[in-house]
C-alpha cells in the first residue's frame, strides 16, 4: 500500500527516472514526501526506501543529516530568522528573541495552534537584508519586529497563501515530463561522443 | 593468484628504519607488521578504511614539508619518508584523544569494555589535558536497544562508523545507519524495521569503546577476570576460530579470532549459543543439560548411575547381536566419531550407521567431488550456488562469499526461494522443487528440458536473461570455478541435488566443491565412518577390511542402512531392521525431514539409547539416556565443511557427570566385554592418522604449529599456515591475523600424503532421478532451515530462544487470491502425509507454484518441528493443497 | 561604470523570463559554442584565465584539462552558497536563471558531457522554481535536450535541491548528498572528482557563477575577458558586502583594479561604514577566511594580492565589522556556525568545533577564565597545526581548519578584548 498519493507517487517515480541511480532521488523524494505530510513519516521513509532501494534506516540515517528534513511534525509556517555574522551585526538575536516571546515558544518549538515552527537559522544567502527571515524557504525581507508581527498576523489570518506554501512544498515548477532524454539514448550518445572526442584527441597529438 | 605469485613488495622509510609493504597495503598495517602500532579506533583490516577517526595521523614527507595523514587511508609509496614519533604526531594525535574524551562519559569502572578498551589504554598513556573540558557533556538516554541482542549507550559513541560500515559493507543490511549531523551523530536503526542481522554481535566485538554491548555479556564479568581458549566454533560446519572465554567455569562470552576461514567475524548463534552449554549469566533458568545417566523405570526416566546406565546399554546391544542401528555423531569430535565407528563397526559389527538424519548429502558424493576451500572463494572466477540459504545454514560462509561477490566475482544461483544469496547473485535462476536438474542441464546447454519446465501450469520459473547471463559467466571448463552445493530443500529427496551436482562436475570438470552439509563436524562424522559402505578414512568397507583387519575385531561386509532405511525398517517390521537404536547426540524426532517416519521407527526399536548432551524430543522417549560434553567442553578435533581439522578446546569444566563421547564409547565397549585399544583422546587421534587415509600425517604437533584455523585434510593438499599470536581480549577484533602473511612458514610436509576422495565414489550417485509431473492444484512444497530453530542451542539459549519464529507458509499472492483469503489467514496444507494448519503469507517472491515452509518451527497446534509432519521420505517430491480451515 | 559580465541584465526586473533573456542576447554564446569544436571552446576558457568563484579559486580550464577522457562523465553546478554572508550565487539563481542554464550547456558541450546536474541549495525556493523553469524553457527552446540546435550535441539537466547543510559545498560532500547520501566529505586522495566523482566516475564541479560567465567569455572571447582584471585574477568578480556599511549588496567589480576600500567606500558601492564609524575588522572571503584590519583595507581585489595578505578572497563576500563590535561575539558566532555545520566525521572538528563554540561562549556570556584564551588557541592549534596560512589540517576538509580562522584573528588582535571579558564577567557591549 502506498503511503504516498497515487499523484504524489508517479512524481516520485518521475523523480526517480531523471537519475542515473535511484539513490540520488532520496532527498527530492523527501521533499516530495514533506510536501505532502509537512513532515517524513516514518511510513514515508519506508516507502523512498523501497523506491531509492535502500533501507529504511539508511533513508532516515540520510534525511536526519538535513536541517530542512523534520523527522517530527512541523507548523504549517517555519519561520527561519538567521543569526549568523551578518545578521548578528544587524540585530538577528534581537528578532529572534522577539519573535520567541511573539509566538510564545522557544526556538526549536511549534506554536501551539501548530501554526508556527521557529528556528533559528545559519546563513540564508540574503545578507545585505538583514536580519533575514525565511517562512517555508521563502526569502520574506522582514527585517524589523513590527514587520514580523504583521506577516505572522497576516499568515495567521490565512494570507500570502499564493506567495508562501505551507511548510513541506519547496517549489511549485516541475521539470516537464518528456523532455528527457532517454537513458539508452543518453549512454550511446556518451559512448560516442567519448569515442568522437579520444579520436580528436589523437589527431590533435 | 597473480598477485600473490607475484608480489610487489614497496620499500619506504618508517621512523628512519627501511621498511616493506605489500602494494595496496594500508600503512596502518605496514607499520604494524612492522613492530610499530599506530593508534586507531576506525580502521579495521577487514573493512574499506575511512580514515574518520583521525587518530592514527602521522608525518608524511612531501614535495612542500610534511604533511598529516591517516595512515589507515594511505598506502606506502616507494621511498616513502614516514614518521609515527615526532612531536607534531604526538600533538595531533593527543589532541584527537582529548577531544574524543571530551564528551565521553569516562565512565571506565562500570563499562564492559573497561579493561580492554583502547581509548581507556590510550587515555591512561595520555597525561595532562584531561581536565581542559569543564563544559557540560553530551547527555543521552541509558542504553538503546538497536538489535535483539545489542544495546547502544550512546554517551560512549566515538563515532567512528565501524559498526555501520560492518552492517552496510560486510553484512550488507544497513539497519542500522548514522543520524544527525555534527557532534549529534548517533547510530540509530528504523524505528519500525529493526536490525535484524544474523550477525549484529560482530558490532560489539569490533566497538573499539564501550558503546556497543551485548545483552548476554553486559555486566557478566571484567575481562581481567576471564579465561580465554583458543578453539573452534562448533554452531555449523564452516568452523570460525573463535576465543572462548569463561569466568569461574562459566562460559561468558565468545569472540571472533580473525584467520582465513571466517575472517573474525561470528554468527549471532555462534557468539551467543555457549548460553546453551553453561546456562545465561544472568537468567534463573538453567540450560536443559542432560547431567546424570538415566534409565527408563516403570515406564519414567530415573538418575542411575553410570554403571548401572552401560550395564543396561549392554545387555540390550548383547542381545541385538549385530542389529543395531546408530544415528548421528555429527556434533561429535573427530575422536569421538572414530570411537564410535570402531565400536559399531569394529565390535558390534553392524554398517548401519548414519551421522546424517536424511538431510545431508550421499557420503560418496562428499567424498567423491573434487573439493574446493574457502579461501578459494578469494580467487574464483566464478561461484556457482544450489543450496540453503547460506546466511541462515553457514552463515559466515555467506558473509566470505559476500566478499567475493563484492570484489566483482560472479555468483550464480540456481534456488527455490530468493535467500541472502539472490541479494548478491549476478544471476539468479528459480526453480520449482523437483527442477533443480533440469535447470542443470540448462545450463550446461541442453536445452530439451526448456519444453518441460515451461509447460508447468504457473510457466517458466526463471527468465530466460538470466541463464543466458548465468551461461555466460560460468567458466569454459570450469576453470576457477567453485560449486556451493547443499540441500535446498528437505521436503525433496536428496538425490535430486546429488545427481545434479554429479551432472556439473561432468559438465565442467575442472570446477570445485564445497558440500555445504550444516551440523558443525557433520564432515569429520563422514570422513571417520559414521555412513554406511564406509570406513574411516573415506574408504570403502571393501577396500578397508584389509586395512583395519589388523586393529579392529571385525569390519561389517555388507553396506547398512542409512537412518531412514533404519526407521523404516523398524517401522514396517521389515527383514534386517535393527531391535536397538543407538542416538549419537542426534534427535529424530525434531530433525528428521519424515518426522511421522522419525516417530514409527523409534516407537518400534526394542531400546533407544540415546547420547545426548542436552534434553530433546528423543531423550524423554528414550530406554537410556548417557550425558555427554558438548561445545567449549570438550577436547579433540573437529572438521569443517572444507575439511578442515581444526582443534577444540575445553573452556570449562562439563556439568554433572557428563562424560565425552570417546569415553562413553569406551566405557561401553568395555561393558560389552569389548575393548577399543585406546585410553586417552591422543590415542585415538593417533590411530586415526595412522590408518585413516584421509588423516595421515595429520599429527598433534602439526596441528599445533600450524594457525588455529587448523589443516586442511589430505595433509598437503592445501598450505599450512604457521602458528599466529592470538591476542582478542587486547583489542577484540583490531589485532588481526592477516590472511597470507609476509614470511610465513610451511610446516613441514609428510611424504606421500594421499589424494583425496576418488572421482570413481560417484558412481554411486544416480545420473537422474525421474520426478513426477506438477498437479496443477498443489502446490510443491520447499522447506528450508532457519538460523533459530527449534534445536538445543536455540531453545536453550535465553538470549536467541525470542527470536524462532512461529510456522507460516509463504506462497505466492495468486495462490491466496485463488483461495480467496487474505495475508495471515491460517490455512490449512494437506499433503499425501498429513495436513498442517498454519498462518499462509503472501510473498510476491515466491515462485507461483511453490510453498515455502521453514524447518523446525512449531505452529499453534503442532509444537516442535511443524513442516516436518508433512513430508514422506520416500516421496521424490512433496505437493500440499492449501485449503481454507 | 566598468564591465559587467554577469549582471548585464541587472537593470530588468524580468531578467529571469526566458522573453527577457532573449530579448538580450541568451543562448547566442551557446550557439557560438555549438560551432565551434569542443576543444576550441575550452581554448578560450583557459585563455580566458577564468578562476573558479567556489571559494577555491582554481582555474576553470585547468579544471576540465583534468577531466579523464571517458564516455561517462558528469557535470555539477555547486550552487550550494552556504558560506556565511556570501549571497552572490543567490542572486545569479533567482536574477538570471537562463545566464546559468546556458553556461551550463556550454561547459557541458566543451567536456562533451551528456548529463549534468545543478545543485542548489534546498533554501533557495524561489530560485529553484526559476531554474526548473529556465530548463523546462530551455528544452523548449531546443537549447536542450535532444540534439542542440541542430548540432548533434545532447544533454540532459537536472536540478537538484539540497536540503540544508553547509558542508554540501564542498564538492565531495555535494556528490555525496546528490548520490542520495549524507553529506559526508569524501577523503583525500583522490584531491579532485576529476579522477573519482559522482558514482565513481570522472566529474566536474563548478561554481555556479564560474559557469555563468561562459556565455561572455565565448561570445566575447577569452581574450577579452583576460584583458580585465590583472595578473592570475581575470575579469569581473562578485563581491557580496554585508555587515556594517550604508549599502549591503552584491556588486560586479573588474578584480583587482579595486580595493577593499573601494568596494566599501565608494557611493555607487558600499556607501561607506554605517554611521560614518571607523572600520575595526573585515572579513576578506568567507568566515573560513583569516581577518583583515583597517591597515589592509587599500589591498586589490584579487586572489593572489589577498593571499599574499595571509587571507584569502574565497567566495567574494565581505563582512565589515564597525569600531563598536565585540570581538569575541563575532568570533563566538561564527564558531558556532562551524560547531552546528560540521558534518562530524572528524574528531578534531566534530568535538572541537563545539568545544571551541561552548568556551567562547562562556567568554561573551560570563564564566570566562584566564587561561581559556590560550586554550582557545591550543585546541585551534590541534585542529590546523601550526595555525599557519593557508592551514595545515588534522581532518578530512578544510571544514576543520576554517574553524581556526576567526578564533585566531580574534585573539591575535584583539587579545585584550577577551581578557576585559574574563574580568567584566561577559561582553560589556551587549549585542
Ligand atoms: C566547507 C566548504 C564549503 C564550500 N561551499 C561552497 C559553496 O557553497 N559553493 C561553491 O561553489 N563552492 C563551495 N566550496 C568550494 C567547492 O568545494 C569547490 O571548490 C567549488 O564548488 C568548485 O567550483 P569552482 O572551481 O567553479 O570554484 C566549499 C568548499 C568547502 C571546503
Ligand atoms: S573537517 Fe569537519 S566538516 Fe570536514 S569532513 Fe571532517 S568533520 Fe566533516
Ligand atoms: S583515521 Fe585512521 S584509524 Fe581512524
Amino acid at each position: 500500500m502506498s503511503h504516498f498519493s497515487p499523484a504524489l507517487r508517479a512524481k516520485a517515480e518521475a523523480t526517480v527516472a531523471l537519475y542515473p541511480k535511484k539513490r540520488s532521488a532520496l532527498i527530492p523524494l523527501c521533499h516530495l514526501a514533506q510536501g505532502q505530510d509537512g513532515y517524513l513519516t516514518e511510513a514515508a521513509m519506508v516507502e523512498i526506501g523501497e523506491l531509492c532501494e535502500v533501507t529504511a534506516a539508511e533513508v532516515r540515517g540520510t534525511a536526519t543529516f538535513y536541517d530542512m528534513l523534520h523527522t517530527d511534525p512541523v507548523g504549517k509556517y517555519v519561520v527561519g530568522i538567521c543569526t549568523n555574522i551578518a545578521c548578528m551585526l544587524a540585530g538577528g538575536d534581537d528578532l529572534l528573541e522577539h519573535a520567541e516571546q511573539r509566538l510564545g515558544c522557544a526556538v526549536g518549538g511549534t506554536t501551539t495552534d501548530g501554526l508556527f515552527t521557529l528556528e533559528e537559522t545559519e546563513c540564508l544567502a540574503d545578507c545585505d537584508i538583514a536580519p533575514c527571515v525565511q517562512v517555508n524557504h521563502r526569502f520574506v525581507r522582514t527585517t524589523t519586529p513590527e514587520a514580523l508581527d504583521a506577516l505572522l498576523d497576516e499568515l495567521a489570518a490565512g494570507g500570502r497563501v499564493d506567495e508562501i506554501p505551507s511548510h513541506g512544498t519547496l517549489i511549485r515548477v516541475e521539470r516537464t515530463v518528456g523532455l528527457q532524454v532517454p537513458k539508452d539514448v543518453i549512454a550511446e550518445e556518451r559512448a560516442a561522443a567519448g569515442a568522437a572526442q579520444a579520436a580528436r584527441m589523437e589527431g590533435s597529438k | 593468484m597473480a598477485d600473490d605469485a607475484t608480489p610487489v613488495t614497496i620499500r619506504f622509510t618508517l621512523d628512519g628504519r627501511e621498511v616493506e609493504a605489500n602494494k595496496g597495503e594500508m600503512l596502518i598495517a605496514a607499520a604494524e607488521r612492522s613492530g610499530t602500532y599506530i593508534p586507531r579506533f576506525c580502521y579495521h583490516p577487514r573493512m574499506e578504511p575511512v580514515g574518520v577517526c583521525r587518530m592514527c595521523l602521522v608525518e608524511v614527507e612531501g614535495p612542500r614539508g610534511t604533511t598529516l595523514m591517516p595512515s589507515c587511508y594511505i598506502a606506502p609509496s616507494d621511498g616513502m619518508v614516514v614518521r609515527t614519533d615526532s612531536e607534531k604526531v604526538k600533538k595531533a594525535q593527543d589532541g584527537v584523544l582529548e577531544f574524543l574524551l571530551a564528551n565521553h562519559p569516562l565512565d571506565c569502572p562500570v563499562c564492559d569494555k573497561g579493561g580492554e578498551c583502547p581509548l581507556q589504554d590510550q587515555t591512561l598513556a595520555y597525561g595532562p589535558g584531561e581536565s581542559r573540558f569543564i563544559e557540560e557533556k553530551r547527555h543521552f538516554e541509558k542504553p538503546v536497544p538497536i538489535s535483539d541482542l545489542v544495546l547502544l549507550d550512546r554517551e560512549r559513541c566515538i563515532q567512528c562508523s565501524r559498526c555501520t560500515r560492518f552492517a552496510a559493507e560486510v553484512a550488507g543490511e544497513a539497519q542500522i545507519a548514522f543520524s544527525g549531523r555534527g557532534d549529534l551523530v548517533e547510530v540509530a536503526p528504523f524505528p519500525t524495521e529493526p536490525f535484524t542481522s544474523h550477525f549484529s554481535g560482530n558490532t560489539v566485538q569490533i566497538c573499539p569503546v564501550g558503546a556497543l554491548t551485548a545483552k548476554p555479556y553486559r555486566f557478566a564479568a571484567r575481562p581481567w577476570d576471564l579465561d580465554q581458549a583458543e578453539s573452534t566454533c562448533t554452531g555449523c560446519s564452516v568452523g570460525c576460530r573463535v576465543a572462548v572465554q569463561s569466568s569461574q567455569d562459566r562460559l561468558t562470552r565468545v569472540l571472533g579470532v580473525d584467520g582465513e576461514v571466517s575472517h573474525g567475524w561470528l554468527c549471532d548463534k555462534g557468539r551467543f549459543g555457549f548460553e546453551a552449554v553453561t546456562g545465561a549469566h544472568d537468567a534463573d533458568s538453567e540450560p536443559g543439560r542432560v547431567t546424570t545417566p538415566m534409565l527408563k523405570k516403570n515406564g519414567e526416566l530415573v538418575p542411575v548411575t553410570w554403571s548401572e546406565a552401560l550395564s543396561a546399554a549392554a545387555a540390550a546391544l548383547s542381545t541385538a547381536g549385530s542389529a543395531v542401528g546408530v544415528i548421528g555423531g555429527a556434533q561429535f569430535t573427530n575422536e569421538g566419531a572414530y570411537a564410535w565407528v570402531k565400536l559399531a563397526k569394529g565390535i558390534i559389527g553392524t554398517d548401519s550407521v548414519d551421522a546424517q538424519l536424511d538431510d545431508g548429502l550421499p557420503a560418496s558424493l562428499v567424498f567423491g567431488l573434487p573439493a574446493a576451500t574457502i579461501l578459494d572463494l578469494d580467487t574464483a572466477n566464478a561461484v556457482l550456488t544450489i543450496t540453503g540459504d547460506l546466511s541462515e545454514e553457514l552463515p559466515v560462509l555467506f558473509l566470505r562469499l559476500r566478499e567475493a561477490a563484492h570484489r566483482g566475482t560472479p555468483i550464480v544461483q540456481i534456488h527455490q526461494h530468493p535467500d541472502s544469496v539472490t541479494s548478491i547473485a549476478h544471476s539468479a535462476l528459480a526453480v520449482r522443487s523437483g527442477d533443480t536438474d533440469a535447470v542443470v542441464r540448462m545450463l550446461c546447454g541442453d536445452d530439451v528440458q526448456a519444453a518441460q519446465l515451461r509447460n508447468h501450469p504457473e510457466g517458466l520459473s526463471f527468465d530466460p536473461a538470466a541463464l543466458e547471463a548465468a551461461k555466460a559467466a560460468l567458466p569454459h571448463g570450469g576453470k576457477g570455478l567453485v560449486v556451493i552445493v547443499g540441500r535446498e530443500n528437505l521436503a525433496e529427496d536428496g538425490t535430486l541435488t546429488a545427481a545434479a551436482a554429479k551432472r556439473i562436475a561432468g559438465a565442467f570438470p575442472e570446477a570445485t566443491f564445497l558440500v555445504g552439509l550444516r551440523r558443525a563436524n557433520v564432515r569429520g562424522a563422514l570422513d571417520l565412518g559414521l555412513t554406511p559402505g564406509f570406513l574411516p578414512g573415506r574408504v570403502t568397507l571393501a577396500e578397508g577390511q584389509s586395512r583395519y583387519a589388523g586393529t579392529w575385531a571385525t569390519t561389517p561386509s555388507a553396506t547398512g542402512l542409512s537412518t531412514v532405511e533404519q526407521l523404516r525398517a523398524l517401522a514396517t517390521g521389515a527383514a534386517g531392521a535393527p531391535s536397538v537404536l543407538v542416538l549419537l547426540g542426534s534427535d529424530p524426532l525434531t530433525d528428521l525431514p519424515d518426522g511421522a517416519l522419525a516417530a514409527a521407527g523409534l516407537a518400534k526399536a526394542t531400546t533407544t539409547i540415546v547420547v545426548s548432551g542436552h534434553h530433546t524430543a528423543t531423550t524423554a522417549q528414550a530406554d537410556i539416556v548417557l550425558p555427554v560434553t558438548v561445545a567449549n567442553e570438550r577436547t579433540g578435533t573437529t572438521t569443517n565443511v572444507e575439511g578442515r581439522v581444526s582443534v577444540l578446546a575445553p573452556a570449562v569444566a562439563a556439568p554433572g557427570q557428563a562424560w565425552s563421547d570417546w569415553t562413553i564409547a569406551t566405557a561401553l565397549a568395555d561393558a560389552l566385554g569389548a575393548d577399543l585399544g585406546l585410553e586417552t583422546v591422543d590415542a585415538f587421534a593417533a590411530e586415526i592418522a595412522a590408518l585413516a587415509p584421509s588423516h595421515r600425517g595429520l599429527s598433534a604437533q602439526l596441528l599445533a604449529g600450524a594457525s588455529g584455523d587448523g589443516i586442511i585434510i589430505p595433509v598437503g593438499s592445501s598450505p599450512i599456515h604457521g602458528a599466529q599470536p592470538l591476542d582478542p581480549t587486547a583489542f577484540p577484533g583490531v589485532k588481526a591475523v592477516p590472511a597470507r602473511p609476509l614470511g610465513t612458514e610451511q610446516a613441514s610436509l609428510p611424504e606421500g600424503a594421499p589424494a583425496s576422495g576418488g572421482a570413481a565414489l560417484l558412481a554411486a550417485i544416480p545420473e537422474a532421478v525421474s520426478v513426477p509431473g506438477p498437479d496443477g492444484y498443489a502446490l510443491r512444497l520447499t522447506v528450508q532451515r532457519r538460523l533459530y530453530d527449534g534445536g538445543a542451542t536455540v531453545t536453550n539459549s535465553p538470549s536467541l530462544a525470542p527470536l524462532v519464529d512461529g510456522a507460516t507458509v509463504k506462497v505466492h499472492p495468486s495462490a491466496l487470491d485463488r483461495l480467496g483469503v487474505a495475508s495471515g489467514t491460517v490455512v490449512r496444507l494437506r499433503s499425501a502425509a498429513a495436513h498442517l494448519d498454519l498462518p499462509a503469507i503472501s510473498d510476491k517472491t515466491v515462485i507461483k507454484g511453490t510453498a515455502v515452509l521453514s524447518f523446525n518451527h512449531a505452529t499453534a497446534d503442532h509444537a516442535g518441528n511443524a513442516a516436518a509432519s508433512l513430508i514422506d521420505a520416500s516421496a521424490v517430491v512433496t505437493d500440499v493443497r492449501m485449503e481454507t480451515r | 561604470m566598468s564591465t559587467t559580465i554577469v549582471t548585464a541584465r541587472r537593470a530588468f526586473d524580468d531578467s529571469f523570463t526566458i522573453e527577457r533573456a532573449l530579448a538580450t542576447g541568451a543562448y547566442e554564446g551557446l550557439k557560438k559554442a555549438l560551432s565551434m569544436t569542443p576543444e576550441a571552446v575550452c581554448a578560450e576558457v583557459d585563455a580566458a584565465s577564468l578562476l573558479g568563484r567556489g571559494g577555491a579559486g582554481f582555474p576553470a580550464g585547468r579544471k576540465w584539462s583534468m577531466l579523464r577522457k571517458n564516455p561517462t562523465t558528469y557535470l555539477v553546478i555547486n550552487g550550494d552558497e552556504s558560506e556565511p554572508a556570501t549571497f552572490k550565487d543567490h542572486y545569479l539563481i533567482e536574477r538570471d536563471p537562463h545566464q546559468l542554464v546556458e553556461g551550463v550547456i556550454i561547459a557541458a558541450y566543451a567536456l562533451q558531457v551528456t548529463q549534468a546536474f545543478i545543485f542548489i541549495r534546498g533554501e533557495f525556493a524561489l530560485g529553484l522554481e526559476r531554474v526548473t523553469q529556465a530548463i523546462n524553457e530551455a528544452y523548449a527552446h531546443g537549447a536542450l535536450g535532444r540534439n542542440i540546435f541542430g548540432s548533434g550535441f545532447s544533454l540532459d539537466l537536472v536540478v537538484h535541491p539540497g536540503a540544508g547543510a553547509y558542508i554540501c559545498g564542498e564538492e565531495t560532500a555535494l556528490l555525496e548528498s546528490l548520490e542520495g547520501k549524507r553529506g559526508f566529505p569524501r577523503i583525500k586522495p583522490p584531491f579532485f572528482p576529476a579522477a573519482i566523482g559522482l558514482y565513481g566516475e570522472p566529474t566536474v564541479v563548478n561554481n555556479v557563477e564560474t559557469v555563468s560567465n561562459l556565455p561572455w567569455i565565448v561570445s566575447n572571447g577569452g581574450a577579452a575577458f583576460a584583458a580585465l582584471g590583472e595578473g592570475r585574477s581575470t575579469g569581473t568578480r562578485l563581491f557580496a558586502l554585508s555587515g556594517d556599511v550604508e549599502r549591503p549588496g552584491v556588486f560586479e567589480v573588474e578584480m583587482v583594479k579595486s580595493t577593499f576600500r573601494d568596494l566599501i567606500e565608494r557611493p555607487e558601492l558600499g556607501g561607506g561604514v554605517r554611521g560614518g564609524k571607523a572600520v575595526k575588522a573585515i572579513i576578506p572571503g568567507g568566515v573560513s577566511a583569516p581577518w583583515f584590519f583597517p591597515e589592509d583595507l587599500d589591498t586589490p581585489l584579487g586572489q593572489d594580492e589577498v593571499a599574499a595578505k595571509n587571507s584569502m578572497l574565497g567566495s567574494g563576500s565581505i563582512v565589515v565589522m564597525d569600531e563598536t563590535r565585540c570581538m569575541v561575539r563575532a568570533a563566538w558566532r561564527i564558531t558556532k556556525f562551524f560547531s552546528r555545520e560540521s558534518c562530524g566525521q572528524c574528531t578534531p572538528c566534530r568535538e572541537g568545533s563545539g568545544w571551541l563554540e561552548r568556551v567562547l561562549y562562556r567568554l561573551e556570556h560570563g564564566g570566562g577564565r584566564m587561561e581559556d584564551v590560550d586554550l582557545l588557541l591550543d585546541l585551534c592549534d590541534n585542529i590546523a597545526p601550526g595555525l599557519t596560512w593557508p592551514p595545515q589540517q588534522t581532518t578530512i576538509c578544510v571544514l576543520g581548519p576554517s574553524i581556526p580562522s576567526s578564533i585566531h584573528s580574534a585573539i591575535s588582535r584583539f587579545r585584550e578584548e577577551f581578557i576585559a571579558h574574563v574580568h567584566d564577567g561577559g561582553c560589556r557591549h551587549g549585542r
